[in-house]
């Protein structure tokens, strides 16, 4: 069963309604007895990092999700702020992540403010950098939506999946193992986005 | 690479489409879910929905359309209408839509966008800045669907919402509402030049060069439209469209 991880941090609908499209049966739980019999589980999130830190520790969540994602190697999909939680450490509230990427979070700063607008919002490109059976299928101009202030600096460039251009060069999905993240919303992201999400059902 | 934004707005007044012209004779344009239906055949960017009546009714935009809407979209939406509260914005998130855009609230209460910024971030914060000519020169701002006259300029007003922590600024010309006649370009120069978040062009749009210029001259990074993308010729016969992959790719300006 998939379970969508339930800490209050907004937009759960959207991808509710897009695994209803792909004809999936899925759970929205915050319940760690359900999270551990998952088989897939997806973390998403709009908001601010230590507001969502905060609400995974109140829940208990943390421990539980280390137990899910590092040991017992449940697949795991994080969206946008869901994916940016799985880094070391965030500027955003000045806060400690789940750290299971070796990465940090920042905010965009620009100097022409003109052509740079933050949030750095709208449907952008992705470079693939690596095989994944995340990116089975997935033409390489595809455009993806994004709207997010802060981005990722991953210390390991293994770990890299997808690079954007924004201004520079950045991270815009990262993953290791069993973990998938994506800066971008596969879930707003048309029929490219639908594959993705199919590409993770299938892991 | 970054392209901008393309959006169709969609206004409501009751449970139909209308389209407005100088925010006055609604006209109906038909069925709210058939359009979004279409949109996502059309694969647009993204849709705005405006319920036009809601703040002078003193009401919130309804919550059942926007789940509605949120079930058949494949692409984010943002909504606006009558919002003043957090708990507004929370069942308007949680209803699946990506953003909120306020307007008349956000001008008689300031802090309200600080409280919403905070709670659910900048990105889910849109402001919608509503400008008509003023007769004696110079622009003003106003709010109730153009019905009450606000003092701030729309650069100031722009400037004050993004110290608020507003993540975009939506600039509608009241003048050139329905006219299909272009952008007021001098207008939407003004607020890309005044603030750092992303600025969205709305009122006057008829043509693939209005929504050029809107980005070239203007610098918006999102390029709204009403009567473009719900008629069709000279008679204005309703009949939805936007453009397709190759025509709507507009390059950035470097």
């Amino acid at each position: 069963m998939i379970v969508i991880i339930d800490y209050k941090m907004g937009n759960i609908f959207s991808v509710q309604k897009r695994l209803e499209k792909l004809n999936q049966e899925f759970i929205v739980s915050a319940d760690p007895a359900i999270i551990a019999k998952a088989d897939r589980l997806i973390l998403p999130g709009v908001g601010h990092f230590a507001v969502a830190m905060e609400n995974l520790r109140n829940t208990g969540l943390i421990e539980v999700l280390n137990q899910a994602v590092l040991i017992d190697k449940i697949p795991i999909l994080g969206i946008c702020l869901g994916m940016q939680l799985m880094c070391r450490y965030s500027e955003e509230g000045n806060c400690k992540g789940l750290g299971w990427f070796d990465a940090e979070v920042v905010k965009f700063k620009f100097e022409d403010t003109l052509r740079y607008k933050v949030p750095h919002t709208g449907w952008n490109t992705i470079s693939i950098e690596k095989e994944s059976p995340l990116m089975q299928h997935i033409p390489v101009d595809s455009e993806f939506y994004f709207i997010h202030s802060y981005y990722m600096k991953a210390n390991n460039k293994s770990d890299v999946l997808n690079y954007t251009d924004y201004g520079m060069k950045f991270a815009s999905a990262i993953s290791k193992d069993n973990i998938y993240g994506f800066q971008y919303h596969p879930e707003k992201s048309h029929d490219v986005g639908e594959l993705l999400l199919q590409n993770f059902l299938e892991v | 690479m970054l392209r901008p934004r393309i959006i169709p707005v969609l206004l409501l007044k009751g449970n139909v489409l209308v389209k407005t012209i100088g925010f006055k004779n609604p006209k109906y344009i038909g069925d709210p879910i058939n359009a979004v239906k279409i949109f996502n055949d059309l694969r647009a960017d993204e849709l705005v929905f405006l319920d036009i009546d809601a703040s002078k009714e003193k009401r919130t935009i309804s919550l059942d359309f926007i789940k509605v809407i949120s079930e058949e979209a494949n692409m984010p939406f943002a909504v606006g209408g009558g919002i003043r509260s957090l708990d507004d914005i929370r069942n308007i998130i949680s209803a699946g839509a990506e953003k909120v855009i306020i307007n008349s609230y956000a001008i008689e209460n300031p802090d309200f966008i600080s409280e919403a910024a905070a709670a659910f971030g900048s990105s889910t914060i849109a402001v919608c800045i509503d400008v008509k000519k003023s007769w004696i020169g110079g622009r003003k701002t106003w709010t109730y669907g153009g019905s009450k006259a606000s003092s701030y300029s729309p650069v100031a007003l722009a400037q004050l919402m993004e110290k608020k922590g507003a993540g975009e600024i939506i600039i509608q010309s009241i003048d050139k509402d329905g006219e299909m006649k272009g952008y007021d370009l001098e207008l939407v120069k003004q607020i890309s030049e005044a603030v750092s978040i992303p600025v969205v062009a709305l009122g006057g749009a008829s043509t693939m060069q209005d929504l050029k210029d809107g980005h070239e001259i203007g610098f918006a990074n999102g390029l709204a439209g009403g009567s473009m993308f719900v008629y069709q010729g000279s008679k204005r016969g309703v009949l939805i469209s936007y453009p397709d992959k190759e025509e709507r790719f507009i390059p950035i300006v470097r």
